[in-house]
């Protein structure tokens, strides 16, 4: 990178988002509203056949989230606070709200914290047993004001502000002073409506009560606006979402943006904007700092440029060199990125070509997706449109130039169809930039056989196997979301481990292995067992485990050196080395003597017979 | 090490090509120059009026018009040669050539196969071959040839040129004859359409491939096929030349001028003391803390694997989209020699194929490999003798290399950004006209012909520099220009401004770009200078310009306007007003600041800001926006603008100044302090942001 540090557009990175370019809040401000009511200690029967509180579960419901959200959304923000409490601990003062954890970011103390509060909640918090304060208190109110003051006022893009509301009490007013029973309500409703209306969204998590419905027509309904079609669903979704809080992925999230602003010059005089979106990249283990292991604080690193010659340190250095038709050549960085510059053009039309042009090792490193912007050039969306559903109707994709200064290359436009299921867009419409090699980069791996022979091609009767083989192997509905990183998760399970000082790291799984126990099927079996028969001939296995005795006996040479050796120890017991050597007269043996000795401790036999007789000192330790 | 021979048909019917014959083979050497300056090259040019060659001098006859150069090291004044190839008058036989230059490598080489050694031929295979001796058909005789290279491990290589579409069909039979050799040696016969392509067909060198795993890929516990996996694909990259140290005396002739780079970590505590490696342990962010994690610590909780490819099943290949494919591609071929495992390949590729599903992968190439592969099998058939079927290998994504962004729908642009009936018949037509492979035969610019233009570039200004250390960068050959512009004829270009003329684009005026910036600035200057210009020529007096009705901070002098503004009493919004755009102009002169050009002017205004929002009891408005510029200075390109704002001590309105601050005069102090010391503040977002511009620009990855 050092060649091309000054590139002139290197700072257009971060650009205003298109107007048209749908986008989520990328930061969350979120606190957990936790209802510590009587009810919440009820025991509850778990799917695995434990038996807990509500709130044990939430609290562990809540963990998991938090364990996921401090690697995948570290910017996030989030605060705890309980209602229907014994104490109070909050701003406002108010009875029955107790707000454990502040907004803040997330650490390792916090999530400890969280995640031990319920040993000790009932010393530290406690439930409100109806003893602690007035039938007039209304905690559920005072809870959402609570919240919606930790979540604060200001409006900033691209943050989400959240309530996440737990609680099993389907009728929050059921014990309530009747006289204020019906102003509760309407004043409750009210807070969660201002707040909405602050753009703070508020999401119930309701539980049913052993034996009864959560019933959401007694209160909640008008609470979270809610449209009756949305009502039926909503018990359903809102356990899938509970479990969904535990089972997401650690995976770390990104801002969408926009990479680079491009244009696509399609012809002389026309050319239109593009956006380009990195949607594909290895994911890594992410940045780390270097850190003293005795006091676990950064270390600063410096570099230093040093001239071998004269060991002065370089300050700046412009100038690179090589060696070249037996001379030294001397070229600045000027004359380098000059070189590498072929076009000022950013993305250059060339012609389009069949789809079928594009082979499959047709590839260098992730392709890049596309998108119309109508940010610099008004109209390119129009024309881009038009471009893509031309290709798309011919089956074709677009040949470009990509001038990228640093590393120019050939480019396949591929058109992409927007692909909508009823939980929203699957494939965003736009095109796939493909990086494609040039000649140098293509290698013929394939020509190995010729020199080789043995190749055989396939007979119709080997493909019909196979094809039942496929059939049997068939995975449905593969999609590589289901496949994670198992190296990635280590490092993760890993970094939590060592950040809560967790005594084991937690297990993770590794979805990249096979169904082995189900590969073990007896139908599966028996067409893989077809498969090899056709294929390899009904003696195979004998033959590999012959091949395999053979292998292990070793080649020729090979046994033919452990016969030497076996001989040469034989040969090397007859004397008394230590006692040659103690006499030096070690000189006086041949060298085919000396060798014995070598040969029998594996020891190298090369050289002169001075060097023979050395080895052999220095391993007899003298 | 690898010894080639050129054998270049300079027959009358090459005339027309030579001179790309010339550049294209140069350019082979003047790579060969830098990467494999061991290699041996010879010449053996036919078609000319002399004959100069050892075979001729042996026999006695013979071998007529065919001069040769002895193979010798490379070396620039062969690329002189090449440069200046003679113009032949006769029709050469490339057969009788292809014997000398057989004759050439024996003789040089002795018996056996050891070493690399190849032949390159580049002809028309216009001119007709002799009838070979007596007793013997063509065929035989190439088959004898091809018997003694085989003997030698001599590879044969053929550029056949093919750029005059009516002499496209003839010379069939030489191209059967060529390939015959070709094939029976292991090497390659292209077809050459163009200039362009000539500079793909010409390989630099062959490479040896090396395997990445050899092994079993298992598809379940009892089936395995033996199987080795190669790269198909690998990026060449421009050479990364090394840092030139000037400090030795230019009169130390034996200097080397290397410069190594130095690393020392040292302690944040004690800046004397440096860690030693064994003591520093990486420090992995959770959430906002920092995790040590010590080697030891790493080397036993890492995640390792076991060597081996397993098969997880077959999908359906639309279930794998182009685009997931993440990196180079590999090839799986069967284990040379095996005729099991080709014959098992070759049924599962066939059936592939037939079915359109492909198959998932799971690769661990080398035993305790700290990471796996997920990857793609698609068929690749041979249609070949004698070359297997096998497997193109891609890996595929994890779920968490893959980003979900949302895009809107196309159908929901508004009606104006729709293309309407015709705009997309001119699309239609456009990618009709411009079809780069029009039948199966026929494809311009295809990868494996493409020659990459910026390394050629910089092989040939590195070959001019070590004639001329003054030399200049040489213009992109004429040839390669073809790959970056498309190639159209004034015909095409006329219907194509007719399809493009049916869209309404429209460029909009935005100073996004530097040079835009920089012209822009200048503009301001020139206005800044017309005042003074104005105000000796024009009636209006000086007075007359300060007391005008100030209306906005503008540009031009905005300190002035802010006062002016904060000044007015006729409205108090002007307060709100001056403040908003005092801060729009110091961001502004910031943003289009080049080389801290405009850095001083944006000190004087955010002095006047501060000291404005003081009076006016603004504290909040300007403490927020420091914050904010802070941000936006600190450890970024305007880094060196921050330091200034320390060094004129500006930091943030205190309590001592304005009674409604927020900020304590300690705090206000400790700011600045307190923010230089800290350690680049760059965000795993930013850190992302880099990455994302390596990996664009092709570097990491």
């Amino acid at each position: 990178m050092a060649d091309n540090g000054d590139d002139p557009y290197a700072d257009e990175e971060e650009e205003e988002e298109d107007e048209y370019a749908v986008e989520g809040a990328t930061r969350d401000y979120v606190v957990f509203l936790i209802d510590a009511g009587k009810d919440m200690l009820l025991q509850l029967q778990t799917k695995r056949g434990e038996t807990k509180t509500y709130l044990e579960a939430v609290m562990e419901s809540i963990t998991e989230d938090l364990k996921t959200r401090i690697i995948s959304r570290d910017t996030d923000e989030v605060g705890i606070c309980f209602i229907n409490t014994r104490e109070k601990n909050n701003s406002l003062s108010s009875e029955g709200v107790y707000t454990f954890k502040e907004l803040s970011k997330l650490s390792a103390s916090f999530i400890k914290d969280t995640s031990s509060l319920c040993e000790n909640f009932d010393s530290v918090i406690g439930s409100n047993d109806g003893s602690n304060y007035g039938a007039r208190e209304n905690p559920l109110y005072s809870g959402l004001w609570v919240a919606q003051g930790m979540l604060g006022k200001s409006a900033t893009k691209n943050l989400g502000k959240r309530i996440l509301l737990f609680t099993n009490n389907d009728d929050p007013f059921e014990n309530a002073d009747p006289v204020t029973k019906a102003d509760m309500r309407r004043t409750t409703i009210q807070r969660a409506k201002d707040s909405q209306d602050l753009g703070i969204s508020i999401e119930l998590y309701p539980m049913s009560r052993p034996g009864e419905e959560f019933n959401l027509n007694i209160f909640y309904k008008d609470m979270i606006t809610m449209e009756d079609d949305e009502l039926s669903n909503f018990m359903v979704g809102a356990e899938k979402r509970f479990e969904e809080l535990k089972a997401r992925m650690r995976k770390k999230l990104f801002q969408k943006r926009v990479v680079r602003k491009i244009t696509f010059t399609i012809a002389n005089g026309t050319s239109i904007g593009l956006g380009t979106y990195a949607m594909v990249r290895p994911a890594t283990t992410g940045k780390y700092e270097w850190l003293d292991s005795t006091t676990n604080k950064p270390v600063k690193s410096e570099r230093a440029l040093i001239c071998t010659d004269t060991g002065a340190i370089v300050t700046e250095s412009t100038k690179r060199f090589t060696h070249y038709n037996s001379k030294r050549v001397l070229m600045t960085r000027e004359e380098l990125a000059e070189v590498k510059k072929i076009t000022d053009v950013q993305v250059r039309l060339l012609g389009f070509k069949s789809i079928a042009c594009l082979k499959d090792y047709h590839n260098l490193r992730p392709a890049t997706f596309l998108y119309p912007s109508e940010e610099a050039i008004k109209g390119s969306t129009c024309l881009f449109i038009a471009l893509h559903r031309s290709l798309i109707r011919q089956k074709k994709f677009a040949l470009a130039f990509h001038g990228n200064s640093t590393s120019p290359h050939l480019v396949a436009l591929v058109p992409q169809e927007e692909i909508v299921n009823e939980y929203g867009q699957v494939q965003p419409p736009g095109m796939h930039m493909i990086y494609l090699p040039y000649a140098e980069d293509i290698r013929q791996p394939e020509k190995i056989n010729l020199s080789k022979g043995g190749v055989e091609i396939a007979a119709k009767e080997h493909i019909d196997k196979a094809m039942a083989l496929i059939k049997k192997l068939h995975l449905r509905e593969f999609t590589v979301y289901d496949i994670q990183n198992p190296a990635l998760q280590r490092h993760y399970s890993n970094l939590q481990a060592l950040g809560l000082q967790e005594d084991t790291v937690e297990d993770v799984e590794d979805c990249t292995l096979p169904d082995e126990e189900g590969m073990k099927r007896p139908s599966i079996v028996a067409v893989v067992q077809a498969f090899k028969d056709t294929v390899y001939g009904a003696d195979h296995d004998q033959e590999e485990a012959a091949a395999e005795a053979e292998r292990a006996k070793g080649s020729v040479t090979a046994q033919k050196r452990k016969a030497a050796a076996e001989v040469a120890t034989k040969e090397s017991e007859k004397y008394n080395w230590r006692q040659l050597a103690l006499d030096g007269e070690l000189k006086k043996l041949t060298v085919v003597e000396l060798k014995y000795y070598l040969a029998g401790k594996k020891l190298p036999l090369s050289g002169k017979k001075e060097i023979l007789i050395e080895r052999i000192l220095n391993d007899l330790g003298m | 090490q690898e010894s080639l021979v050129f054998v270049l048909d300079v027959s009358p019917s090459m005339h027309p090509y030579l001179h790309h014959v010339s550049k294209a083979t140069a350019a082979v050497l003047e790579r060969k120059l830098f990467n494999h300056k061991n290699d041996e090259v010879g010449l053996v040019l036919f078609g000319m009026e002399e004959t100069d060659n050892d075979l001729r001098r042996e026999v006695g006859e013979a071998y007529e018009g065919i001069v040769s150069e002895p193979i010798t090291l490379v070396d620039g004044e062969l690329v002189t040669k090449l440069r200046a190839l003679p113009r032949g008058c006769y029709a050469g036989d490339y057969v009788d050539a292809i014997v000398v230059a057989t004759d050439m490598i024996f003789k040089k080489y002795g018996d056996g196969k050891k070493g690399n050694k190849r032949i390159c031929l580049i002809t028309d295979a216009q001119s007709p071959i002799k009838e070979p001796m007596e007793g013997m058909s063509m065929m035989e005789q190439v088959e004898k040839i091809a018997e003694k290279m085989e003997d030698h491990g001599v590879k044969f290589d053929a550029a056949i040129l093919r750029m005059n579409e009516e002499k496209r069909e003839s010379g069939s039979e030489s191209t059967e004859i060529l390939e015959n050799l070709a094939s029976r040696t292991h090497g390659e016969v292209t077809t050459v359409e163009s200039p362009l392509c000539l500079f793909g067909a010409l390989k630099p060198r062959t490479v040896t491939p090396t395997t990445l795993y050899r092994g079993d890929m298992e598809m379940t516990p009892g089936a395995r096929i033996k199987v080795w996996v190669y790269k198909k694909a690998a990026q060449e990259r421009v050479p990364s030349l090394k840092v030139y140290s000037d400090k030795a005396p230019q009169s130390d002739a034996l200097a080397t001028h290397v410069v190594k780079m130095d690393t020392d970590y040292k302690s944040s505590d004690d800046p004397t003391v440096s860690i030693p490696k064994a003591q520093r342990a990486k420090g992995y962010y959770y959430g906002q803390q920092l995790i040590p994690v010590t080697p030891d610590m790493e080397l036993s909780l890492k995640f390792t694997a076991d060597k081996g490819v397993k098969l997880l099943g077959f999908t359906e290949a639309a279930n794998i989209p182009r685009h997931y494919y993440m990196k180079e591609p590999n090839l799986f071929v069967p284990e040379p020699g095996n005729r099991k495992a080709s014959l098992a390949i070759s049924a599962l590729a066939r059936a592939l194929k037939q079915t359109n599903m492909v198959a998932l992968v799971r690769c661990v190439w080398r035993q305790g490999q700290r990471n796996v592969v997920m990857g793609v099998l698609t068929p690749n058939l041979s249609f070949e003798d004698g070359i297997a079927d096998s497997f193109y290998f891609n890996i595929v994504p994890f779920a968490e290399d893959i980003r979900e962004f949302g895009f809107a729908s196309f159908d929901d642009r508004p009606a104006s950004q729709l293309p309407s009936k015709q705009q997309e018949e001119a699309t239609d037509l456009l990618v009709q006209m411009l079809d780069l492979s029009p039948s199966d035969s026929v494809e311009s610019l295809q990868p494996e012909k493409t020659s990459n233009p910026v390394l050629q570039r910089f092989y040939h200004f590195l070959y001019l520099k070590s004639l001329n250390p003054d030399a200049l960068v040489p213009q992109l050959d004429e040839t390669l220009k073809k790959v970056i512009e498309p190639d159209f004829s004034s015909e095409h270009i006329e219907k194509l401004q007719g399809l493009c003329s049916q869209f309404t684009l429209k460029t909009k005026n935005s100073t996004k770009f530097w040079k835009d910036r920089i012209e822009a600035a200048a503009k301001d200057d020139d206005a800044e200078a017309k005042p003074d210009v104005d105000t000796s020529g024009s009636g209006l007096s000086f007075d007359s310009f300060a007391t005008r009705q100030v209306e906005e901070v503008g540009s031009l002098n905005p300190v002035q306007d802010f006062q002016t503004l904060l000044a007015r009493r006729d409205s108090d919004e002007w307060v709100g007003k001056a403040i908003q755009g005092m801060k729009k102009i110091i961001i502004d002169l910031l943003d289009s600041s080049y080389k801290g050009n405009t850095y001083d002017k944006a000190l004087t205004c955010l002095a006047a800001l501060r000291s404005g929002c003081v009076m006016q009891e603004e504290s909040k408005e300007f403490n927020d926006f420091f914050r904010v510029l802070a941000d936006k200075c600190q450890g970024k390109r305007l880094s060196d603008f921050w330091d200034a704002v320390i060094q004129r001590k500006l930091t943030l309105i205190s309590k001592g100044e304005v009674s409604d601050s927020d900020v304590t005069e300690e705090a206000a102090l400790a700011f600045l302090t307190s923010r230089t010391v800290k350690e680049e503040p760059t965000t795993a977002e930013e850190a992302e942001e880099i990455d994302e511009m390596d990996a664009l620009l092709g570097e990491a990855v």
